[in-house]
């Protein structure tokens, strides 16, 4: 629980962390009244990290998500990401965002999805050529590039959606829920890929799941969190080794994590029932 | 007329492609043809209903009142001003008027047909580009929205036929004559289905899509190049077939009032005035030969737009 807490040089903006969050609030304003998204959230996330939010939906995972990326505002408290604000930091396309549906845009080829960040940013035509191509192994996409999305299984499109989102090499990565429409054995294999990804990059990672095994096998540290109002519940750290295969889902120290992990959401979840 | 285009139905199919192209075509051709028959015969009846009382008038001055029931239908075929002309009488019209008269002859359908295609190009031309920047404005600037749409719907509940003399008269006066007060009659009625179906289709983005852009820092000139401009494509598409059959419609009755030019409209005048039935019918069927090949020109190139894009199931 303490490890949320982070201790803070009040507003200090050569934070050494990737994301910070200080007592983070976001209501919403609806018809019903206003909807408590985020309740007072501290959370901070060290360059190289790799943190799951899980929670059940309606917890904020989301919602905290798109505060880091500067798709909302938060209504008080302060955020920052890569020692700036996050309006600041969304403007010098500090992350990249893996959203829940890929989101490829169906009348580009995968290529030209995946060069979409890099036309906008300028990138010249060369250096674009060589990055698409690039960013299509990196996922097992190689032969893929002239096919068009509604060519593509569901996995691959998210793949795609992935070498998109990694094309302008942000060493910070925000990913909400991406292999959630994913069947289980198709996840398996992307979560595997996504480990290698991270090790091999050393890229931040903030990552939304509901899923406690995903969480569990991916995160150095997972973030659980319990709704109405959305609000961190526990924070538990994973030592894993970070050359980890599937296999480890079968230690017992795994299911422990696991364990409180599935404790924690539990806790969170019981009074609102 | 339909015997010769339904042959390939009963030839063995050739082999391979051309053979799957011919089936394709036949499937298509089949409903279609269908439709042309049915109302084929529904006017053949309909020109004996409406022409009866007249051959019957016609039959008790020649005293042949008695000539039987076949002679009677075929009297109400061939009469030389009939209330309705019959299909066949129709298209010997337009036959002659097209093929037995030179094209740049007052008398030839073709020329009228021309000089209706050309007003209408230019008017649809000049309506979707006007279209098309209204509806960039109305996105684009929120008060705009509010404040220039409903003048834009306003604009179509004035009936063209009491407009278009005015805008004839008015452009006179500011010595703007010849195709363009006819064209600005066509462009006033093909501006508005444009700029309604553009301005729903720069909105039709889903939101996952344009936060895409929103993490990338695009701007807004970019966000319509690569997001809502080809996303608005099968909306545009959509509104520039009933704008080239609105253009169509707008420059007839242009012509009507200003029939000096010659075009369709005029030639329908010119029918009315004289009781030349089967002319104005000619002239019918030949505007809407025209606005069925306009919205086909369209679709052709809807195709070829959308398949370039990827829709290629």
């Amino acid at each position: 629980m303490s490890a949320a807490a982070v201790p803070h040089p009040a507003g200090a903006p050569a934070s050494p962390f990737a994301v910070e969050a200080r007592d983070l609030s976001l209501v919403f304003d609806t018809g019903d009244g206003p909807v408590h998204a985020l309740s007072h959230v501290d959370l901070a996330i060290r360059p190289g990290e790799f943190v799951s939010l899980i929670g059940p939906s309606g917890c904020g995972k989301t919602t905290l998500l798109r505060v880091i990326a500067d798709l909302e505002s938060a209504t008080s408290g302060s955020i920052a990401v890569k020692g700036m604000g996050p309006r600041e930091a969304r403007l010098k396309r500090s992350y990249g965002y893996v959203f829940q549906a890929p989101a490829l845009y169906p009348w580009r080829s995968v290529a030209r999805n995946v060069a979409l960040p890099l036309e906008i940013m300028g990138f010249p035509k060369e250096e674009r050529r060589r990055r698409v191509a690039a960013g299509l192994d990196l996922v097992d996409l190689g032969g893929f590039g002239g096919k068009f999305p509604w060519q593509l299984s569901g996995g691959m499109q998210q793949r795609a959606s992935i070498a998109r989102a990694l094309s302008f090499d942000p060493d910070l990565l925000l990913m909400d829920e991406p292999f959630g429409a994913l069947d289980e054995i198709v996840r398996d294999k992307l979560n595997a890929q996504l480990l290698r990804l991270w090790h091999r990059t050393g890229k931040t990672v903030v990552f939304v799941t509901h899923s406690i095994p995903e969480a569990v096998f991916l995160s150095t540290r997972i973030v659980v969190m319990s709704p109405r109002p959305g609000r961190i519940h526990d924070v538990v750290e994973c030592g894993f080794p970070p050359d980890r295969t599937l296999d480890i889902r079968e230690t017992p120290a795994f299911l422990g994590v696991a364990h409180r992990v599935r404790e924690g959401l539990r806790a969170g979840h019981a009074y609102v029932d | 007329m339909s015997t010769d285009a339904a042959l390939p139905l009963r030839r063995p199919a050739p082999r391979g492609r051309l053979g799957a192209g011919l089936r394709a075509l036949a499937g298509r051709a089949a409903p279609v043809l269908t439709v042309v028959l049915v109302l084929v015969a529904a006017w053949y009846a309909a020109a004996v209903a409406m022409n009866a009382d007249g051959q019957r008038q016609a039959f008790e001055r020649a005293g042949t009142a008695d000539a039987g029931w076949r002679a009677f239908v075929a009297g109400t075929w061939a009469q030389g001003h009939p209330r309705l002309p019959a299909p066949h009488q129709v298209a010997a019209e337009i036959a002659h008027s097209v093929l037995d008269v030179s094209p740049t002859s007052k008398r030839s359908l073709a020329f009228h047909a021309a000089v209706t295609l050309q007003a209408t190009a230019l008017g649809f031309l000049l309506g979707a580009a006007v279209g098309f920047a209204l509806s960039l404005l109305v996105v684009h600037v929120p008060s705009l929205d509010r404040g220039l749409m409903p003048w834009i719907v306003a604009s179509q509940a004035v009936p063209i036929v009491a407009l278009a003399p005015m805008i004839v008269v008015i452009l006179a006066q500011v010595s703007v004559t010849g195709l363009l007060p006819k064209a600005a009659i066509a462009a006033y009625l093909s501006f508005f289905p444009v700029a309604v179906g553009m301005a729903k289709g720069l909105r039709s983005p889903e939101p996952s899509h344009v936060d895409l852009l929103r993490t990338y820092s695009a701007s807004r000139w970019q966000a319509l190049r690569v997001l809502r401009l080809p996303a608005s494509l099968p909306f545009l598409f959509a509104s520039l077939k009933v704008g080239v059959a609105a253009s169509l419609v707008g420059t007839v009755v242009a012509e009507v009032t200003k029939s000096e030019d010659g075009g369709l409209g005029a030639r329908l005048l010119a029918g009315s005035y004289y009781g030349q039935t089967v002319q104005i019918w000619a002239a019918l069927v030949v505007a809407s030969a025209c606005g069925a090949a306009l919205v086909g020109l369209v679709a052709a190139v809807e195709a070829a737009v959308l398949r370039r894009m990827g829709a290629g199931r």
